[in-house]
């Protein structure tokens, strides 16, 4: 049967199982647009192509399937960027189609040309300039098997205006499989039995549960194996909800504002099982003291990540659910109430020290919204985070309890992530309560995309953390640039009236008792609803391991009582 | 300990593939010494020599991560083990007649072969291992060179055990 080459782009994603995409038409993809209304695909007209990128992330992030984003050449291209750094730190699996000039042109400095797969070749996994209408499909079908096999990520496919505009004969039966990219073989028995071992023999292990749990699906072995083994679990950010938040064996976040007591606990272990997680540099903190009595199994899916950072005893190649399934047969039984007593005498002051817990003093912390958040949504909000101060505190005081129920930029730290993100993700899980949490300067970077959720009649609601200043950056400036505030200082437009402009309710708090009122009328409301959260303006996230230092080095919070001394 | 380690990757004809392996190296820090490109015995595939001084971590590094690029086949590691390692180089000397037959009589040692004649220059091409270019170089320095190119290093396995290529079934370049 005869086909264009733009039918073949939409046959390709509907034999995918594509049901929604997220793009922005132009000059050089117009021939794709103007056959899509023949497929039962969704398009969602997002107002920046950033967005369009996050969109799909966020989609890929909520349902474990493949995100697809669609822009033209040129600016359209390489508005996409951002959000395809994004995902390829974060091993999000993701397609991202752009129009290309006719190929004609190509190399001619056209109009709207980008040598866009030049610029995005060292931030995806692999991609393609498709010059030839008959390419399209099998490379497409490459595309998402190569996005969602081995270490998840991104894949550009670059289709020039003239191959997608010439009709060819089109047999989808035909030509051959999809090349499968990197197999990796797994690890043999004798290095599960070497891993098995250190297991057995250690007093004070402890898991390091990663993004790899998540994207595995291994929650279930994660908690038999550490209740098998009696090993407490420290999460990643990226791996928070991999281990349920309220487990006796749950720890938290690990690193740079993880809680004191884990970091604690890394550096008296004796041993490391480390899950599906690459020892970030704001997990691990200084290297040459990083965990230096610990031995460590690096259990990962992606070879080129052992011995990157940390030097490890055995390495597991593998997903992590793999390993674990061959672990849990081959580890001993053993309580370790010993090591669990120590965690607990660690964790000791830490509740004092504890915004959440603070006497009423008028003030209204970021800790208190994100305390209060978890408990009125009884923990089961999908939350969105974008990048900063609030991002940390989210991690700390919201408890979440499932895998993918938190959605957050870690590897790249990139603002604006948070509200496509979850425009995303909200399609990907129509019935789920979402939540946006940013800050008052990420949410402004892609605020227009309030639009598209007014346009696409999309629920989500949105908590603005809102400090008046770049928070985090204000924050190191206090600590290490002796409180220079060098262009932190941030005015915002009225979110309420932000909000109301694009026909969605708008709500300010600036209270701690008024937190319940307006969470419960967001929840209430059937549109995006935006929360203006007015919170203390130079608070700072306690604890913090400085940037390449020991993890025992911690900046605590100063104590309750000079925190509050200026309340009487 | 920082050592030559020398590998050898078979690498479909694709548009841009060559350009990713260089742009791992570029983006990962690693250092090249040498990389030489040609073709093999298997239409549509080419053979990569690539030459990495480093420490033995970085080198598995090298490795794991030139296997992720999809266009990547196979990646065999020769350092250390019995393989044929040969480079060509041609050198022009810029040496006075009188001093030519002293030349070529150290060129003969190294069986290097004139290729070329001038009245103010001779040039030789050598082929041999890294080594024995280097050794011919400092040999003809003193006379003058006046222009110098070498190939870079390729390398082979020797013995029975062949390096097999193994084509993905795949979509056409």
């Amino acid at each position: 049967m005869k086909r264009t080459g733009s039918q073949a782009i939409w046959e390709a994603l509907v034999g995918e199982g594509v049901e929604t995409v997220f793009g922005y038409p132009g000059g050089a993809i117009m021939p794709a647009y103007d056959a899509l209304p023949g497929y039962p695909i969704r398009h969602v007209l997002v107002r920046h192509e950033q967005g369009a990128a996050h969109m799909a992330d966020g989609y890929a992030r909520a349902s474990g399937k493949v995100g697809v984003a669609i822009a033209t050449s040129g600016p359209g291209a390489t508005n996409l960027v951002t959000g395809i750094a994004t995902a390829m730190m974060d091993s999000s699996p993701m397609v991202c189609i752009t129009g290309q000039v006719s190929s004609l042109v190509l190399g001619t400095d056209a109009f709207q040309e980008t040598d866009i797969t030049g610029v995005t070749l060292p931030i995806t996994k692999h991609n393609y300039l498709v010059t030839r209408a008959e390419d399209i499909y099998p490379t497409l079908r490459e595309a998402f098997h190569l996005a969602r096999s081995g270490r998840p990520g991104p894949v550009h496919v670059d289709i020039t205006k003239d191959a997608q505009q010439a009709a060819f004969e089109f047999h989808p039966g035909d030509g051959p499989p999809p090349r499968s990219g990197r197999k990796v073989r797994p690890s043999p028995p004798v290095d599960l039995d070497r891993a098995a071992a250190l297991i057995d023999c250690a007093e004070r292990p402890l898991v390091l549960s990663g993004h790899g749990i998540v994207r595995s699906g291994a929650t279930e072995l994660l908690v038999e194996f550490a209740e098998k083994t009696g090993t407490p679990v420290a999460s990643t950010l990226l791996g928070l909800g991999g281990f349920p938040a309220s487990h006796p064996l749950s720890m938290g976040m690990m690193g740079m504002h993880g809680e004191a007591w884990v970091n604690k606990a890394i550096q008296e272990a004796d041993l490391l099982i480390a899950l599906g997680m690459r020892f970030d540099d704001r997990v691990t903190g200084k290297l040459s003291t990083y965990a230096v009595n610990a031995r460590k199994i690096h259990v990962e899916i992606d070879p080129s990540e052992i011995n990157k950072n940390v030097k490890v005893d055995v390495a597991l190649m593998g997903d992590a659910a793999w390993a674990l399934r061959e672990l849990l047969g081959r580890v001993r039984s053993r309580p370790r109430a010993a090591w669990h007593a120590r965690i607990a005498e660690m964790k000791g002051d830490t509740a004092v020290r504890d915004i959440q817990s603070l006497p009423p003093s008028g003030r209204l912390f970021a800790a208190h919204v994100l305390h209060d958040l978890w408990r009125l949504t009884a923990g089961r909000a999908l939350v969105v985070t974008d990048v900063g101060q609030h991002q940390m505190w989210e991690a700390q005081y919201y408890k979440h309890e499932r895998p993918r129920s938190l959605i957050t930029s870690g590897g790249l730290g990139t603002m604006g992530f948070a509200l496509p993100a979850a425009i995303g993700a909200r399609f990907a899980r129509p019935d789920d309560e979402i939540w946006v949490v940013a800050g008052d300067g990420g949410f402004q970077m892609t605020a227009c995309e309030l639009s598209t959720c007014a346009q696409e009649n999309l629920k989500v609601n949105v908590a603005i953390i809102n400090n008046g200043y770049l928070g985090m950056v204000r924050q190191w400036q206090e600590f290490f640039y002796s409180r220079r505030y060098v262009a932190t200082p941030l005015l915002s437009p009225d979110f309420v009236k932000l909000a109301e402009a694009h026909g969605l309710l708008g709500l300010r708090v600036s209270k701690r008792e008024e937190i319940e009122g307006a969470v419960a009328q967001a929840r209430k409301a059937t549109c995006t609803t935006v929360v203006d959260f007015r919170v203390e303006q130079e608070d700072s996230v306690y604890p913090m391991v400085p940037a390449n230092s020991d993890l025992r080095d911690m900046i605590r919070r100063p104590s309750p009582m000079l925190e509050t001394g200026a309340d009487p | 300990m920082k050592v030559a380690h020398t590998y050898v990757a078979t690498v479909e004809d694709r548009p841009g593939a060559l350009n990713r392996v260089v742009s791992l190296f570029r983006r990962r820090g690693f250092n090249i010494a040498s990389l030489t490109v040609g073709t093999t015995e298997c239409p549509g595939v080419s053979r990569i020599t690539l030459v990495v001084n480093s420490d033995a971590d970085t080198a598995g590094r090298v490795k794991a991560n030139l296997e992720k690029l999809v266009d990547v086949l196979q990646v065999q590691d020769l350092t250390g083990v019995a393989a044929l390692t040969r480079e060509y180089a041609l050198v022009k000397a810029s040496v006075p007649p009188e001093k030519r037959p002293e030349l070529l009589r150290l060129c003969s040692v190294f069986r290097a072969r004139v290729v070329d004649v001038s009245p103010a220059t001779l040039t030789v091409e050598i082929t041999g291992t890294p080594d024995k270019v280097d050794a011919l170089l400092e040999v003809v320095r003193p006379y003058g060179i006046a222009e110098m190119v070498r190939t870079g290093p390729l390398a082979m396995g020797r013995g029975a055990e062949v390096n097999e290529i193994k084509v993905q079934a795949g979509m056409a370049a």
